[in-house]
């Protein structure tokens, strides 16, 4: 049994029990994890890229990417190291119109693997990205999106653990199975369902 | 300037938890660039889901921790050698 | 387990905490411990601490107070005698020094990173130590100063100490008002062909300035150990 701290209690807020899933708190702040060292890319050699196989099947350039029609987006974002933050939000780009914008809605591929600037990177079903569920997003509270926040640009995937909204994403690789990214390999949750908890390996 | 960069350092609690000895001061050879360094001298970034350790001089991925409820995962694929003083 | 055995406030930002720890096995001058909280619904947060006390002295750590911290607020302003809570450690074996190694010690600490390297200065004055030993010692104001009535004791007793005001400075304020540079730094260690060993700790970006810096002296990298603190309290 751990030894209780008299007047520990940490800087927790509890929030409405239907917007945060278990485990989680609010937080107003909005924290900066950070695996290495934070990529400055510049935007005249920024491009999102679709490939599949080794082949590069569509890419876009910075000023091609501000030409695709843009969304407003505000939702609930919700961090595995168990801040949630609520009503963020957002401007970019859906993955569905990038797909539809690269005539790749037929493409058949059952996964995806998100992969940015830095060499992160980390793996998601097509299904999680598609649907009005995802975005490539470059705008953060009415903001360019800051670097250490993912600018440029960033995968936005609301409904995931928000390791999943990989930060100065650079493309999506399209692929048939489910191979881990950065995280997953090493102990992090392959889908990472907030709701269900899926936080680590066997969850 | 990247103020959320640490040393090797900060993780000697960690390390030595896992490995039940002090390791910081064991000596790395980076798989990536060759390089040989104490563990005491990478680069550590733990404000993320886990604990990433990096090469000082190439900035590869030497170690990456995750600490799970009950159990911890640990993978040192960057590490092509690890020199560790015995006594 | 560490028993909260007395508190010293050292300035209006920090406070040393000495601790009762039971079966502690001693440590070495420049170590540090892992502190973990747990509050009364089981809820954790861990942070390490440099050890400011000696080996052989009473166990202390100092801690500063970072604003939006969840553990450092708690360890200055609310823990009093005889609370508890987990520590681990001692812990590292890089950023250590022992009296007995006869090379002349430069010692550079930026805020509360002095902590641990007045645990060598302690060392050095408790073993009677004839080796030179110099603490360039980087603040913001003299009111932010750790230790200061204490070093005031052992500057000139086989420790010579060389501050820098970085944000303010006292009327008369004879000495270094700037953040350190490679000027400083040639004025104050010691000749790169006395072979001296070095201890800097501080922010990232302090301790990357003045390691930089002394190896552009002509520092062997291998003779500069780093301790870098992390901003999150």
């Amino acid at each position: 049994m751990p030894v209780i701290s008299r007047g520990f209690h940490g800087r927790r807020q509890d929030g409405p029990p239907d917007r945060v899933p278990p485990g989680q708190y609010v937080t107003e702040d909005f924290p900066v994890l950070s695996a290495g060292p934070t990529p400055h890319v510049h935007l005249d050699s920024w491009t999102f890229e679709i490939q599949r196989g080794g082949d590069l099947l569509h890419a876009w350039t910075w000023e091609e990417f501000q030409g695709l029609p843009r969304e407003d987006v505000t939702r609930d974002i919700h961090c595995v190291t168990k801040w949630s933050k609520l009503d963020t939000t957002w401007e970019g780009v859906s993955v569905d119109t990038l797909l539809d914008a690269a005539r790749l809605l037929d493409e058949d591929s059952a996964y995806v693997l998100a992969y940015s600037y830095g060499g992160y990177d980390t793996n998601l079903p097509r299904d999680d990205v598609t649907g009005g569920k995802a975005w490539v997003v470059d705008t953060f509270d009415g903001e360019p999106l800051d670097p250490e926040h993912g600018g440029p640009a960033r995968l936005l995937v609301p409904h995931l653990y928000f390791w999943k909204s990989a930060k100065w994403v650079r493309g999506l690789i399209m692929r048939d199975e489910d191979d881990p990214g950065f995280w997953e390999s090493n102990g992090y949750h392959l889908r990472g369902d907030p709701w269900l908890e899926q936080r680590y390996w066997g969850d | 300037m990247d103020e959320r960069r640490l040393d090797g350092n900060a993780i000697g609690g960690d390390l030595m938890e896992l490995f039940g000895t002090e390791m910081t001061v064991a000596w790395a050879v980076c798989r990536s660039c060759g390089a040989h360094e104490q563990l005491a001298e990478m680069r550590v970034y733990r404000d993320a889901p886990g604990i990433v350790g990096r090469c000082v001089h190439c900035e590869a991925v030497l170690l990456r921790i995750v600490h799970a409820p009950g159990r911890s995962y640990v993978e040192f694929s960057g590490v092509a050698s690890l020199e560790m003083r015995v006594s | 387990m560490a028993e909260v055995a007395a508190t010293v406030p050292e300035t209006p930002r920090t406070r040393t905490l000495v601790l009762d720890v039971r079966g502690w096995s001693g440590h070495r001058a420049g170590q540090h411990l892992d502190v973990r909280l747990t509050s009364d619904d089981g809820y954790q947060a861990q942070r390490s601490y440099s050890i400011a006390s000696a080996p052989g002295q009473p166990l202390a750590i100092t801690v500063e107070r970072l604003e939006d911290g969840e553990v450092s607020p708690y360890l200055v302003d609310v823990v009093h005698d005889g609370d508890a809570f987990e520590v681990r450690g001692p812990i590292g074996g890089y950023f250590v020094w022992e009296p007995g190694d006869e090379r002349p010690v430069l010692l550079v600490g930026g805020g509360s990173g002095v902590v641990p390297l007045m645990a060598m200065a302690r060392a050095h004055n408790a073993a009677g130590a004839d080796t030179r030993m110099r603490l360039l010692y980087s603040s913001r104001t003299l009111d932010d100063v750790i230790y200061r009535e204490e070093l005031g004791h052992l500057d000139g007793n086989g420790l010579d100490i060389v501050y820098t005001l970085t944000r303010g400075q006292p009327p008369g304020w004879t000495g270094y008002a700037r953040r350190i540079d490679d000027d400083m730094l040639r004025e104050v260690a010691w000749p790169a062909g006395d072979g001296p060993i070095v201890f800097v700790c501080g922010s990232t970006h302090f301790v990357d300035a003045a390691a930089d810096g002394l190896v552009r002296l002509g520092y062997d990298p291998r003779w500069v150990k780093t301790e870098r603190f992390g901003a999150t309290g």
